[in-house]
């Protein structure tokens, strides 16, 4: 038991906790820039398959790991925009076109992938990311190996966080964006195009959901597994309604997430006989609850799963 | 000049029956797309694709196989999606299921058959309701959206799945996440020699009769629709909305729970991590396909089936990857939702 209350554990730990979170704060601030604007994106689990996946592919074939990031951020735009011409331009039910863009990227993901390499005995890797020290602050006892030793895509996804609230809250288009997702025939009448802010807002989401899936393959490991992304679509969908659709709260939920997952983790490392599999139910319970008691407030975009046609209004 | 939408007067029956069958073609000329792209001969693949599947008696009943726990998963999304109950959660509805199929079949050794086959049916049934009435309650007690907990909730029935096979229901002596073997007495009789034809699909053709006569005959199906049609006049109506939802979780729950069970009690006989490669998932796409009718959904069951046993020998003979059938189920849902919009609009041009 001692070796978990030492200063080495705890760094371990929180850096731990850093990375498992990233993916899920792409995921979440993602699908919170999607929600805002009005369009619930169920697609993301597929689509942070596919950004893995093309992100994998690129960097394997040019060795080049920000052209991966790249070409996962562009996956993510294109299907994104899939998502629009279902759900905002011809108005189709937002739940059955997302779980159907799922259905479609996880299938195409994992054909492509077949496709590229075959079937060979070991999986193909690639030379991932390296950390970056940050200059000072890295030299901070604990703190400076645990949060500024770090890949470069975690520190994108934790600048991300403040980038977002400051696009939400403090800029016009923030202000646009949350417009079209509480009350888009409001918006419709002060000359804001609806349905072009929701295909922007779904575009740059998803830009943001294939990074996070690019994270998976290039950072956190160095292949390409079918269930590489494991849920985390999913569990962004749900950090975005415990955060209360705030990026700052949807990713302190992220953190937590990242942060039991990072325990289980660590506390099998050193040989604890945890049952990880109830460790991880918790940060479901947690979101469930959350929405249990947030319930009775509404705080969900007024706008959100309602397609915009001008001439059927209300 | 730009495109909108506009409203069409209603389409007679038969385009109705048809529109299914036109996505099916539209999405099978689609997937000549990745197959090209692989390198497969498009006759050839279709051909080895349709034999696959249907080409001999074997392949016939293993497709019939497959159909399955398809038909029960669309079923379960199917019922749900009338009363507009977003059960999004048949997965972990079907892992429940088959959680509680493998725990009472493990134990079921000292009875007959005629008792321990019904008793781990009704076990999957019980357990796949109660599953689906979690987000049924929180639904109607709470108001949170049923979307987002039933998919939730696959998620904490897989760790409880998780948590059971590294534990408590894992095999003695085994390191893999595996349960022991479920009695003899509780698996699935194999109804036709020379195949794994089991008494889990007439179940599946028999739990397609009897939605159907839930739908169309009875009070309760009347009070389902009335409440996905416009849930505030059923209550103007004198329709308990709230009794209605829970029963509509219950029944969808207990079928795609029903799915576990027949993986569990004739296909895998152990419960295993892997015992659904995404049932629940597919079944959205079989109901949607199906029209949410219980023939309809059946039948594309059936079709998904096709895809599914098809690409194995597809994959054989022509190299294409297996996951073309994945492909092809995504499609067939994204095809089927843009042709139903166009039996309700038409895209008309207007000048600015």
């Amino acid at each position: 038991m001692e070796q978990v209350f030492t200063l080495t554990f705890l760094t371990g730990l929180l850096a731990a906790m850093m990375r498992m979170a990233t993916p899920i704060i792409f995921g979440t601030l993602g699908e919170i820039l999607a929600e805002r604007s009005g369009v619930l994106n169920l697609g993301i689990e597929g689509i942070m398959l596919m950004g893995a996946m093309t992100g994998f592919l690129t960097t394997l074939s040019t060795g080049s790991l920000w052209l991966g990031v790249a070409a996962a951020a562009f996956t993510g735009i294109i299907l994104s925009l899939l998502m629009a011409l279902l759900a905002v331009w011809l108005g189709l039910s937002q739940h059955v076109s997302g779980i159907g863009i799922t259905l479609f990227s996880t299938g195409l993901a994992m054909f492509i992938y077949r496709l590229a390499v075959g079937s060979p005995t070991n999986p193909p890797t690639v030379q991932p990311f390296t950390r970056t020290a940050v200059p000072l602050l890295s030299s901070i006892p604990v703190i400076g190996e645990a949060f500024f030793t770090q890949y470069s895509l975690v520190y994108i996804a934790f600048l991300l966080i403040p980038a977002v609230w400051v696009l939400l809250y403090r800029t016009s288009w923030g202000l646009s964006i949350r417009t079209v997702g509480e009350n888009p025939f409001a918006a419709d009448t002060v000359g804001i195009n609806v349905n072009l802010v929701r295909t922007l807002c779904l575009a740059a989401g998803g830009a943001l959901m294939g990074i996070g899936g690019a994270f998976l393959t290039l950072a956190h490991q160095n292949m390409f597994l079918i269930d590489v992304v494991g849920g985390r679509g999913w569990i962004s969908i749900a950090m975005v309604i415990f955060g209360n659709w705030d990026p700052v709260r949807g990713a302190a939920g992220a953190l937590i997430f990242g942060f039991l997952d990072a325990l289980q983790l660590r506390l099998q490392g050193l040989g604890f006989n945890v049952p990880f599999h109830l460790f991880l139910i918790i940060p479901y319970l947690m979101t469930l609850i959350a929405l249990v008691t947030m319930s009775r407030k509404a705080s969900a975009p007024a706008g959100l799963l309602k397609p915009y046609r001008r001439e059927e209004k209300g | 000049m730009r495109l909108t939408l506009a409203k069409r007067s209603p389409l007679p029956g038969w385009i109705q029956v048809l529109v299914p069958v036109g996505a099916i073609l539209v999405t099978l000329a689609l997937s000549a797309i990745p197959i090209l792209a692989a390198g497969g001969d498009i006759r050839l693949s279709y051909a080895s694709l349709f034999r696959g599947a249907l080409g001999t008696r074997y392949n016939f009943l293993e497709t019939c196989v497959k159909a399955a726990p398809l038909t029960f998963t669309g079923l379960a999304a199917a019922f749900a999606f009338r009363a507009k109950f977003w059960n999004i959660g048949a997965e972990g509805q079907l892992l429940a299921g088959a959680i509680a199929a493998a725990w009472t079949g493990i134990h079921a050794g000292s009875l007959p058959p005629a008792a321990a086959v019904p008793l781990v049916c009704i076990a999957g049934f019980l357990a796949g309701g109660a599953w689906a009435a979690i987000p049924a309650i929180l639904k109607t007690k709470y108001k949170v959206d049923d979307v987002v907990t039933s998919l939730l909730l696959n998620y904490v029935m897989w760790h409880i799945m998780g948590y059971l096979l590294f534990g408590p229901l894992q095999m003695p002596g085994s390191s893999w996440p595996r349960s022991p073997a479920i009695a003899e007495a509780a698996r699935f009789p194999v109804l036709l020699a020379r195949s794994r034809f089991h008494l889990g699909i007439v179940l599946a053709a028999a739990a397609m009769l009897i939605v159907w006569f839930i739908n169309s005959k009875t009070v309760f199906g009347y009070q389902a629709r009335a409440v996905g049609v416009n849930p505030r006049a059923a209550a103007f109506g004198g329709i308990n909305v709230n009794s209605v939802i829970l029963k509509t979780a219950l029944i969808s729950g207990g079928l795609a729970g029903m799915a576990g069970v027949g993986e569990t009690a004739a296909i895998h006989f152990h419960l295993l991590m892997d015992i659904s490669p995404g049932f629940g998932y597919s079944g959205i796409a079989v109901a949607m396909l199906g029209r949410l009718h219980p023939l309809g959904t059946a039948l594309s069951a059936f079709f998904f089936s096709v895809i599914l046993v098809g690409a194995q020998s597809m994959s054989r003979i022509t190299g294409v990857p297996t996951y073309i059938a994945e492909v092809i189920q995504g499609m067939s849902l994204l095809v089927m939702l843009v042709a139903l919009l166009l039996t309700e609009y038409r895209i008309k041009a207007v000048r600015n």
